[in-house]
């Protein structure tokens, strides 16, 4: 596809006026006659047994109007709380609305009230009286696997969910012949994706038809669709969800959750509209963290500095339950082991285990920040050892680019790649050898603020997936404006917008006239939601699919229509019109008026309409790819870090809307910088969740962050026409490496080795680090 | 026991008896029907709630309804003059200065009132002026840049 004009223009939001002036609806702004309000009492125990629920007080209560507990509610749903089907040999642990029996994490929903306003609701949960018997819990997750470690689930006889393992080549050779190794251990940090909008749904069970409305903040209605209408008894064709503004997800918002299923159950017994808004402090505990690793690396090289080979040991805290991907989400990092370079011989070994802790599942990278994280790190540990540049020792490893499509060590597809481009570029861009000269000038007057310059070259697998298509339909309507449904859902990411761009193209349309809808289930047929950053990569090449099949429709009604072959119609500029003949032409509103009211003379063939409807069915992931750097200052006395600087260079293939991918790719890096400096759940041995609110759980605000310097590489996929790879998280799973691997640059300046750095880089842990390596030296 | 208060939002008065302990962010949304204005958390950390009181930028999930009794109230609602946005409504807009759009209410007014009483903000007046507002979604960068655009846009016109 040429881009030329509308596509690949920068485009102003078609979403932003509503949005400006405050007139989005957001499920929580949904206001329906008679609506009512759910509460949810939650666990304060890691592990413990429940032994008595006793809600008399409560019920009592002005304003109360139904309760329910776990065993009641079990009894009320077909099925638990939906997870993609289990891996083989799994143990698998799912969960239903409400605990039932024991509570297996903080935060877990024990009970579930409704009264006539909100705050009558939260009211009652104070009233309600829960006798537990506390367990012990098990909350890391190598101890968790242990004999003798508390047993979460008890008929599964263990904590471990899963393991796997792969290899490929001869590891053992390759670190026979090796001329050194480096080893280090790393923690993936979990991290809560703080969505600026918490979760939120209203149920509305209307008995005459027997049908229910659901609007949610989900990433993907038709999932939460199939899985209501499962647990519910309900058929398909009567359950109906909106996800109508949805106020950020990075994949938080992917999972079926608890609330969804109680709203709907209320609202079918009560036969009024029942509404629940999560709270922050709720959201921390009862919304799925992210990442959530221990990773083991050792890797082998050579005297040059090429990693001959890798053995990776990984446990993934997967939490209490499996909600809807949280076991398959650590089994993406091993499929990404590779990385951008050829690394031949590598062997994995991946452990799931359960925890008494928030289930962990998709954010933001799901599965490739971790792969891209310890490969970043390690090859600067090869780097450091070696005395060598680590751009260099970068390059000297790279799959080269005349090397696509290729086929990784570990078995994965690339489509296509420039990666020593985008890293000379990235240098290029943030001057890397004045960083680096600036660097030393520092260090030799002794300056209290070190320089560190780190960075991260990644490439990562997107726009899921081969079995995962996505649909658009495109309806000319009969005055001639034009209306696209698609099956992605997207949340803040511009995909109205972009997908408009492309119809606009194709056919010749003004913007203004095309009407872009999405997240609806009764308006579009069964679509996979907007995550894993395949939108564009997937539901963009059916929007486009979709728009050229009806213009060639269109073309071919006002050939009849201009009494010409179809191939003498030029479709242009909003009109149709032979080629010497530009004075008789018609526009798209003749066009589909005749389309709906067809005249006499039309070959017997012809149906009647301008509709297309086309899924897509990309034949293989996207490989979007990058270069990052990242400057920081650590202050040697008081272990401070600051950003001062990054640097991008991003590659994700044709960009249909430039701003709306740099707008990705800057959030993408301030949640990468975040992980890196900020952001860490932390839970103490009990299972308590420490970090329970955003006092005190750093996200970034406007001044824990520097501008960032970016500059867009373009190489095409030929995974789809559009030639767009999806951008989405590209940003995070770059920046992380990046910054981390800066920190650990400025302290071996100090003694301190750099494998030793761990995540967030706060003050404290690089302070302890800097006096380490000072008493070291005494 | 509830309270009558008299409050003026966008212009416009309104009395109604409330709970002594309701949120003023809660009487927008839930009493006036003004959506706009959204809780982002329940610490008073993130100014998706943000409205400008008696002048001042306050987060209203922090200011009890009974608080704001006999005062005036801005909202986002009541930034636009009919179909004109306000120019920092109108540079969030063209630097794309919002994606999922759910902090973008509290920010524009957190911006706004910087530009009141500092309307040549430098980029680290205008972060530090922002400090109290999160965003999730746009790292900042075009946040920034809309807020300089605004900036511009107003000093036009007042000098054009």
């Amino acid at each position: 596809m040429v881009i030329t004009k509308l596509v690949g223009a920068r485009v102003k939001r078609k979403e932003d006026p509503r949005l400006i002036t405050g007139r989005g609806t957001y499920t929580d702004d949904v206001r329906l006659t008679g609506t009512v309000y759910m509460a949810v009492l939650r666990s304060p125990y890691a592990h413990a047994r429940i032994r008595k629920i006793d809600v008399s007080k409560a019920l009592s209560q002005p304003g109360v109007l139904a309760i329910l507990t776990g065993e009641e509610v079990k009894q009320m749903v077909r099925a638990p709380i939906p997870a993609l089907a289990p891996l083989p040999g799994m143990k698998m642990a799912q969960r239903f609305p409400l605990a039932v029996g024991k509570v297996t994490h903080v935060g877990e929903g024990v009970v579930a009230v409704v009264a006539e306003t909100r705050y009558q609701a939260r009211d009652a949960l104070d009233l309600i009286e829960v006798e537990y018997e506390p367990l012990p819990a098990a909350v890391d997750p190598e101890k968790a696997m242990e004999k003798g470690a508390p047993l979460i689930h008890e008929h599964l006889g263990t904590n471990l969910a899963y393991s796997a393992k792969g290899s490929a080549g001869d590891v053992e050779e390759a670190f026979r012949r090796a001329a050194g190794t480096v080893k280090a251990r790393w923690v993936e940090q979990r991290l809560i994706p703080m969505a600026m909008e918490t979760r939120a749904v209203v149920a509305h069970y209307e008995a005459g038809p027997g049908a229910l409305t659901v609007w949610n903040t989900t990433q993907n209605p038709h999932v939460l669709r199939s899985a209501l209408a499962g647990m519910l008894g309900l058929p398909e064709n009567r359950v109906r969800v909106i996800a109508p503004d949805v106020g950020g997800g990075f994949g938080s918002k992917i999972d079926v959750y608890p609330e969804e299923v109680l709203a709907a159950l209320f609202s079918m017994r009560l036969g009024r509209p029942v509404q629940w808004a999560e709270e922050r402090t709720e959201n921390f505990a009862a919304t799925i963290h992210g990442r959530g690793q221990v990773q083991e690396v050792e890797a082998a090289y050579d005297k040059d500095g090429v990693v001959l080979g890798l053995r990776v040991r990984i446990w993934a805290d997967l939490g209490a339950y499996c909600q809807l991907f949280t076991h398959v989400i650590p089994t993406l990092t091993p499929t990404m082991l590779n990385g951008p370079y050829r690394i031949p011989n590598l062997a994995w070994e991946l452990y799931g285990v359960y925890t008494n802790k928030t289930p962990t599942d998709a954010y933001r990278g799901a599965g490739r920040p971790e792969a891209t994280y310890l490969l970043e790190r390690t090859i600067d540990l090869v780097a450091y050892r070696l005395g060598m540049d680590p751009a260099e020792v970068r390059r000297r490893n790279f799959i080269p680019k005349d090397a696509f499509p290729y086929k990784t060590a570990v078995g994965t597809v690339y489509d296509s790649g420039d990666y020593e481009g985008a890293l000379n570029k990235a240098l290029a861009l943030a001057d890397y050898q004045r960083l680096r000269r600036e660097q030393q000038e520092r260090l030799r007057r002794g300056e209290g603020k070190v320089l560190g310059i780190g960075l991260s070259t990644y490439v990562e697998i997107c726009g899921f997936a081969p079995n995962m298509p996505e649909n658009a339909t495109l309806r000319v309507e009969p005055g001639g404006t034009v209306t696209l449904f698609t099956g992605t859902s997207p949340h803040g990411q511009g995909d109205a917008t972009a997908f408009a761009q492309i119809v606009a193209e194709v056919l010749g349309v003004p913007l203004e006239d095309i009407t872009v809808v999405h997240g609806d289930t009764l308006a579009i047929p069964q679509g996979l939601g907007t995550l894993g950053s395949r939108s564009m990569a997937v539901g963009g090449t059916a929007v486009y699919q979709a728009a050229q099949r009806v213009r060639e429709k269109a073309i071919t009604l006002a050939a009849h229509l201009l009494k010409v072959p179809p191939d003498k119609v030029t479709c242009a500029g909003g009109s149709f019109f032979v080629e010497d003949i530009p004075d008789r032409r018609l526009s798209w509103k003749e066009v589909a008026e005749k389309a709906y009211n067809p005249p006499p003379g039309l070959p017997p063939d012809f149906e009647p309409g301008l509709v297309a409807t086309v899924y897509f069915k990309p034949p293989n992931f996207t490989f979007p790819f990058g270069a990052h750097v990242a400057v920081v200052e650590v202050d040697r006395e008081t272990g401070d870090v600051r950003l001062v600087n990054f640097y991008g260079v991003d590659d994700c293939g044709h960009r249909i809307n430039p701003t709306l991918v740099e707008g990705q790719i800057h959030g993408g890096i301030a949640q990468g910088v975040a992980q890196a400096l900020y952001e860490e759940v932390i839970y103490d041995e009990s299972g308590q969740l420490l970090t329970n609110n955003l006092m005190n759980y750093a996200v970034p605000t406007t001044t824990m962050l520097p501008p960032f310097t970016l500059e867009a590489s373009v190489t095409p996929t030929p995974v789809n026409p559009l030639g767009a790879k999806g951008v989405g998280e590209s940003g995070t799973i770059g920046a992380t490496p990046a910054v981390v691997n800066a920190v650990a640059d400025a302290l071996r300046h100090l003694g301190v080795d750099p494998a030793e750095v761990q995540m967030a880089a706060t003050p404290e842990r690089v302070w302890r680090l800097i006096r380490k390596a000072e008493g070291r030296r005494r | 026991m509830l309270w009558n208060i008299q409050v003026t939002v966008n212009g416009k008065k309104y009395t109604h008896a409330v709970e002594p302990r309701l949120l003023l962010v809660h009487y927008l949304r839930e009493v006036l029907g003004l959506t706009g204005t959204h809780v982002g958390c329940d610490t008073s950390q993130c100014g998706a709630c943000t409205v400008i009181l008696n002048g001042k930028a306050v987060k209203s999930c922090a200011v009890l309804a009974v608080q704001a009794d006999g005062g005036t109230v801005l909202t986002i609602e009541g930034l636009a003059q009919g179909d004109t946005f306000h120019p920092v409504q109108q540079g969030f807009w063209e630097e794309h200065g919002l994606q999922c759009g759910f902090c973008t209410p509290g920010m524009i007014m957190a911006a706004y009132a910087l530009l009141q009483h500092n309307p040549h903000p430098s980029e680290a007046e205008i972060r530090h002026a922002l400090e109290g507002n999160l965003c999730r979604c746009t790292g900042y960068h075009n946040i920034v840049r809309a807020v300089q655009w605004a900036a511009r846009r107003l000093a036009e016109a007042r000098t054009g």
